[in-house]
C-alpha cells in the first residue's frame, strides 16, 4: 500500500470517528456511532500494518499483540458489572497512558530518525510533552481507579504545602526539560527523561489523590481528555495526522465533559483539581454554619407508608444517587417504576449531572435495569415539574437535592444547581443514616415539613416497599 | 428546669375530656375515635360527653370502642378531667366548670374575650390557646388549626357557592350548545382563599385572586389560579403570615381593580381579614350591583363584619339579583371533616406537650410555640407572648433569589456568547500565540498544527451535541478510540529502517510490543464495553 493510499485511509478513520462521536448526541444513532467507531479503528490499523512504515517481519508480532491484548479486553468488558464501569474506564485511561509512554521512549531511542535545527527541537518537546502527560495519565487513573473501586479510602489527603508541591513538580518537570533538549550524549538525556517521568507520575498520584469521592466524575473526565491529549502528542512526534486529528477530538470531548461536571457542581475546573473539597469547607462554613441551621424535625416513615404514598400519588419523580449504586438497587428501582405506571401513574427518574461517580452514570444503571430513557430525564428538563408532582423519591443522594443551594447563600454549596425535590408536595429520602454527603453540608431537606425519611439500606428498603407494592 | 412544670403534682396519667360543643349551629368536636386512640397510647385517658360527636357522625360507640370513656353529663365530665379540649371558647357558665388548676385547649380569641380571661386566671387554670399558635415555625404547622379550619371553610366557600350559582363551573360543549365557564374571582389568598382557588379550579372555572401580598401570587398561580395585581407599588407583608393594613393610594387602586373584577365575575369569593380589626369592605352596593344577575358572594369574613357592604352575618340573602352567601359556620358545615383536622392538630399538640409519652402534659415555656400559644399559665396571664426570637428574616429570601437567577445564567452560560470584552482577551491572546508559532516553527510542524487546531474545534462542535444520558458511553468510546496511539506502536514495531545501525531494534520492538498489547485490550474492551452499554438504551 502506498503512502498516499494509507493517508487516505487515516482520513476517512478520522472522518468515521466524529461521526461516531456525532452519533452519541442521540440513543437512536449511538448504536451505529460506535459502530463507525469500530470500522474507523479497523481501518487505520489496516491502512498502518499494510502501509509502508511496517515490514512483514513485524506483521506476526503484531498479531500476537491484537490477539493478547483484544482477549483481555473482551473477557474485560464481558464481566464488568455495570457499576463497575467508571473503575473500568479509569483503569482503560492509565492504559493508554502508560502505552503513550512507551511509545514515546521508544521514539527516544530509535536512532533512525534524523532531523536538523528546529524540527529536532520540536521532536524532542513532543516526545518530552508525551510522556509527560502520558505519565500523569497513567498513575492519575491508576488511582482514580483505586478510589472508584474503594481500594483507596475516598477522602481526600491534603499532604501539607500541596499547591506547592505541584508547583515545584511542575518547575522541576520544566527544568528537566530544558536539560534533556540540551543533552550532549543520549544517555545524558534519557536520564532526564526518566527523572521526568518519575516526577509525572508522583504529581498524577497526587493529584487525584488529594480529589475526594463525589469530585470523581470531574476527574474520570480529566484524565479522559488527558488521554486524547497523549495522543495528539504521539502523533506530532510521529508526524502523524490520525493520531493529532483523534487525538485532538477526544481531548476536547474529555475538556468539555470536565466543564460541564464543574458547572453542574457550581466549582470551576482550577479548584476542582486543586483538589479537596473537603479543606476548603470548614472556613467558609464556620460563619455560615449558625445563621443556617436547619429549622423543623425530621419525620421517618417505614417502608409501609411511603408504599402507601406512592400508590396515592399520580405522578412520582424518582431522584437516584450514588447510593442506589453502591446498594445495586437499580433493579428493584425498575420493578417499583413498572409496578407503578401499570397502575396509572407517571413515573420518571430524574438525573443531576454529577450524580454517581463518572459523568452519565445513573443513566447506564438505568439502562441496565432496564429502564426506559425516554422517562430518565436531565436536570434543565425536569425541575420545573417537581411543583407538579406528587411525590419525590430521592434514592442515596443527598448534596444534589440541597435546597441550602438554592435557598441559602450562606451555604458552602451555594449556587450549585440542584434538583428541586422540596418543590414536590412530598419527598421522601431514602438514607442510611442522618450523614451528611460528601460536601459535608447538613441538608434543609430532611427538615422540611413535606419531607419524610425512609432510614435503611436502599436496597433492603425498596425490596419491602416492592413487596408492599405487589401485596 | 426553669420555665418547665409538671401539672398536676401527683403522677397518675392525666384525663382528657371532650365536652359537647354548646354554642348553636357549631357542629364540630375536638377529637375523634382516630386520635382517641393515639392520645391513649401517649399515656393518657380520655373522656367524651355523650352526644359530644353525634353532629359531626361520630357515635358514642365509636369513641368507645377507641378506648374513650362516656360520661352522660357534662359537669362531671368538666370536674373528673384535667386536660379540656374544646373547638370553640367556653361560654362563662363553661369555664366555671373548669376544674381548679386544669388545663383547657382550644380556640380562646384572648383579645376579644378579655371577660373569659379574667375568669379562667381565677380559676388557676392554664389555657392553650391554639389560636395564638405561632405560624411562621414551621414546626409549629403541624398544630396550626387556623389553617387547617380555614382550608375546610374555603373549600365549603365553593360549594356553597356552586350550590347558589345557576351554572355549570365548568365550561363545555354539549349538543344543546356551547356553555362558558364560571369566572370566580378571590379575594385574599391566605389559606381560605388558597383552598377556594384550588377547589374552583378543579370544578373547571376561570379562577382570578388577589392579594396585597405578592408573594402569593406563585401559589395562585400553583393551584390554578391567575394572580390579577393591583396597579399599585406596596408590599402588604405584615406579621404572621396576614396582611397589614395599605395606604391611600393603594386602596384607592385595589378598589378600582376590585370594581373591574366584579363587573367580570360569575363568583366572587371574599376571605379578607386583618387581625384584630374588622374586615376591610372590599365590595360596595355599587360593586354588587354591577354584578351580572345570577351572581353569587360569599364573603367568608362575615363573622368580623364581611368584606361586603351588603352582607348579613350568618345568612344567604339576595340583593340586586346576587345571592350574597355569610355564613359563619362554613368548616362546622362540614363537621367530619374539620372535626378530624381540628382533632389531629390537638393531637400534635398534645405530643408536643407529653414528650416522654407517659400521659403527663408539660408546659415547656422555653418552646416557642408552645409560648407562644399558651395565654395562661397556672393563673397567670402570659398573653400576649413576645414576638418570636427569631423570625424569619425576609431579607435572606430577597438576597437568596437574585441568586437563584445569577445561578440559572450560569447553568445556560455554557451556550451564551462570551461578553465582548472576555471575547476580545481570548482573541488577543490567541493571536500572540500563532504570531510566534508562525513566527519560529518549521513548515512540516504548522501542516500538523493546522489539522490540530480544526480538529479541535470539530471535537468541541461534536461533543456539545452528546446527551448527558450517554455521556458513560461517550466516556468510554473515546477511551476506545484513543487506543488509536496504537499506530504509534505499530509503526515502531517493524520499519522499513530496521536493521539500521546503532538502532536498538530489540528495545523499541518490546516496548512498542507492550505498548501494542495495552492498547489492544483497551481498543476492543473499549469497544466491546459500548456496545454493551449502548444495547441496553432503550425506549
Amino acid at each position: 500500500m502506498s503512502q498516499s493510499l494509507a493517508t487516505v485511509a487515516y482520513l476517512g478513520a478520522a472522518i468515521l470517528f466524529v461521526l461516531s462521536l456525532g452519533g452519541l448526541s442521540n440513543p437512536e444513532t449511538s448504536r451505529r456511532g460506535n459502530l463507525f467507531g469500530m470500522i474507523g479503528m479497523v481501518l487505520a490499523v489496516l491502512a498502518t500494518v499494510f502501509g509502508p512504515r511496517v515490514s512483514p517481519a513485524g506483521i506476526a508480532w503484531i498479531v500476537g499483540a491484537l490477539v493478547i491484548g483484544g482477549g483481555i479486553g473482551l473477557y474485560a468488558a464481558k464481566t464488568v458489572k455495570m457499576t463497575q464501569m467508571p473503575e473500568l474506564v479509569a483503569l482503560m485511561h492509565s492504559l493508554v497512558g502508560l502505552a503513550a509512554c512507551l511509545v514515546g521512549f521508544a521514539s527516544y531511542v530509535d536512532t533512525s530518525l534524523h532531523f536538523q535545527g528546529a524540527e529536532q527541537t520540536i521532536h524532542e518537546v513532543e516526545i518530552y510533552v508525551g510522556i509527560l502527560i502520558g505519565a500523569i495519565t497513567f498513575s492519575g487513573s491508576l488511582i482514580a481507579f483505586g478510589k472508584l473501586n474503594g481500594k483507596i479510602g475516598g477522602k481526600p489527603v491534603l499532604l501539607p504545602g500541596r499547591h506547592w508541591l505541584n508547583l515545584a513538580a511542575l518547575l522541576l518537570a520544566i527544568w528537566f526539560g530544558g536539560r534533556f533538549l540540551d543533552a550532549a550524549t543520549p544517555g545524558a538525556g534519557m536520564a532526564a527523561l526518566v527523572v521526568m517521568t518519575l516526577i509525572a507520575l508522583l504529581f498524577g498520584v497526587h493529584m487525584v489523590m488529594a480529589i475526594g469521592g463525589a469530585d470523581m466524575p470531574v476527574v474520570v473526565s480529566m484524565l479522559n481528555s488527558y488521554s486524547g491529549w497523549a495522543a495528539a502528542a504521539t502523533g506530532f512526534m510521529l508526524n502523524n495526522d490520525l493520531l493529532i486529528v483523534t487525538g485532538a477530538l477526544l481531548g476536547s470531548s474529555g475538556a468539555i465533559l470536565s466543564y460541564i461536571m464543574c458547572q453542574a457542581m457550581n466549582r470551576n475546573f482550577v479548584s476542582v483539581i486543586a483538589g479537596g473539597f473537603g479543606a476548603g469547607t470548614p472556613n467558609k462554613a464556620a460563619p455560615g454554619g449558625k445563621a443556617a441551621q436547619p429549622q423543623g424535625e425530621v419525620v421517618a416513615v417505614n417502608a409501609g407508608e411511603t408504599t402507601d404514598m406512592l400508590r396515592g400519588a399520580r405522578s412520582v419523580i424518582i431522584v437516584p444517587g450514588y447510593g442506589m449504586a453502591v446498594a445495586q438497587a437499580q433493579h428493584t428501582v425498575y420493578e417499583i417504576a413498572r409496578i407503578l405506571r401499570e397502575k396509572g401513574i407517571t413515573v420518571r427518574f430524574a438525573i443531576h449531572p454529577v450524580a454517581g461517580r463518572m459523568p452519565g452514570h445513573m443513566n447506564v444503571l438505568l439502562a441496565e435495569a432496564k429502564v426506559p430513557y425516554d422517562i430518565v430525564m436531565e436536570m434543565d428538563e425536569i425541575n420545573e415539574e417537581f411543583p407538579d408532582t406528587d411525590v419525590a423519591m430521592v434514592i442515596g443522594a443527598n448534596d444534589i437535592v440541597n435546597p441550602g443551594a438554592a435557598e441559602d447563600p450562606t451555604s458552602p454549596i451555594a449556587g450549585m444547581p440542584v434538583l428541586e425535590v422540596w418543590k414536590a408536595r412530598n419527598s421522601i429520602v431514602m438514607k442510611r443514616s442522618m450523614a451528611s454527603g460528601y460536601a459535608g453540608v447538613d441538608n434543609p431537606l430532611f427538615y422540611k415539613e413535606n419531607n419524610r425519611m425512609l432510614f435503611g439500606d436502599a436496597k433492603q428498603m425498596l425490596n419491602e416497599v416492592l413487596a408492599a407494592l405487589r401485596a | 428546669m426553669p420555665g418547665t412544670s409538671i401539672y398536676p403534682p401527683d403522677s397518675a396519667a392525666q384525663r382528657i375530656g371532650v365536652p359537647r360543643e354548646t354554642l348553636p349551629l357549631e357542629k364540630r368536636v375536638a377529637t375523634v375515635p382516630d386520635v382517641v386512640e393515639k392520645l391513649v397510647k401517649l399515656g393518657f385517658t380520655v373522656a367524651v360527653e355523650s352526644g359530644a360527636g353525634d353532629a359531626a357522625d361520630f357515635s358514642d360507640g365509636a369513641y368507645r370502642a377507641a378506648g374513650a370513656e362516656i360520661i352522660s353529663d357534662a359537669a362531671t365530665l368538666w370536674a373528673t378531667s384535667d386536660i379540656i379540649f374544646k373547638v370553640r371558647p367556653p361560654s362563662l357558665d363553661e369555664a366555671c366548670l373548669l376544674r381548679e388548676g386544669g388545663m383547657l385547649a382550644g380556640f380562646i380569641w384572648p383579645a376579644q374575650s378579655p371577660e373569659l380571661m379574667q375568669q379562667l386566671a381565677a380559676r388557676h387554670a392554664t389555657v392553650l390557646a391554639i389560636d395564638c399558635l405561632p405560624r411562621m415555625l414551621s414546626r409549629a404547622q403541624k398544630m396550626d388549626a387556623l389553617s387547617s379550619t380555614a382550608s375546610v371553610s374555603g373549600y365549603r366557600a365553593v360549594i356553597e357557592a356552586a350550590n347558589a350559582f345557576g351554572r355549570y363551573f365548568n365550561g363545555q360543549i354539549t349538543a344543546a350548545g356551547k356553555v362558558p365557564p364560571a369566572k370566580v374571582f378571590v379575594a385574599g389568598a391566605g389559606v381560605a382563599g388558597l383552598a377556594a382557588i384550588g377547589t374552583a379550579a378543579n370544578l373547571g372555572a376561570i379562577v382570578r385572586a388577589n392579594d396585597t401580598r405578592a408573594e402569593v401570587a406563585d401559589q395562585v398561580k400553583s393551584l390554578g389560579g391567575e394572580f390579577v395585581k393591583v396597579d399599585y407599588e406596596e408590599d402588604g407583608s405584615g406579621g404572621g403570615g396576614y396582611a397589614r393594613v395599605m395606604s391611600e393610594g393603594f386602596q384607592a387602586a385595589q378598589r378600582q381593580m376590585y370594581a373591574r373584577q366584579a363587573r367580570d365575575a360569575d363568583i366572587i369569593i371574599t376571605t379578607a381579614l386583618i387581625p384584630g380589626k374588622p374586615a376591610p369592605k372590599l365590595i360596595t352596593a355599587d360593586m354588587v350591583q354591577s354584578m351580572r344577575p345570577g351572581g353569587v358572594i360569599v364573603d367568608m369574613a362575615a363573622e368580623q363584619g364581611g368584606n361586603c357592604e351588603l352582607t348579613v352575618p350568618g345568612k344567604a340573602v339576595m340583593r340586586h339579583g346576587v345571592t350574597i352567601i355569610g355564613y359563619t359556620d362554613l368548616a362546622s358545615r362540614m363537621a367530619r371533616q374539620s372535626s378530624t383536622l381540628y382533632a389531629t392538630n390537638l393531637l400534635r399538640l398534645t405530643e408536643e406537650l407529653c414528650k416522654a409519652k407517659d400521659g403527663r402534659a408539660v408546659v415547656n415555656m422555653e418552646d416557642d410555640a408552645i409560648r407562644g400559644l399558651t395565654a395562661i399559665k397556672e393563673g397567670v396571664v402570659t398573653w400576649p407572648a413576645p414576638p418570636l426570637k427569631q423570625a424569619p428574616a425576609p431579607a435572606v429570601r430577597a438576597a437568596a433569589a437574585p441568586m437563584a437567577e445569577k445561578k440559572s445564567g450560569h447553568r445556560h452560560g455554557a451556550r451564551s456568547p462570551l461578553p465582548a470584552r472576555k471575547l476580545a482577551v481570548v482573541f488577543a491572546v490567541a493571536a500572540v500565540l500563532f504570531a510566534c508559532i508562525g513566527a519560529y516553527a518549521p513548515t512540516a510542524f504548522l501542516g500538523h498544527f493546522t489539522v490540530f487546531v480544526l480538529a479541535c474545534f470539530i471535537g468541541y462542535m461534536v461533543v456539545w451535541n452528546v446527551t448527558p444520558a450517554l455521556h458513560t458511553p461517550l466516556m468510554s468510546v473515546t477511551n476506545a478510540i484513543s487506543s488509536i496511539i496504537a499506530i504509534g506502536a505499530l509503526v515502531q514495531i517493524a520499519p522499513p529502517e530496521a536493521g539500521a545501525a546503532g538502532r536498538p531494534d530489540e528495545l523499541i520492538l518490546g516496548l512498542a510490543f507492550a505498548a501494542l498489547v495495552l492498547t489492544a485490550t483497551n481498543m476492543f474492551g473499549g469497544f466491546a464495553v459500548t456496545r454493551r452499554m449502548l444495547a441496553m438504551f432503550r425506549k
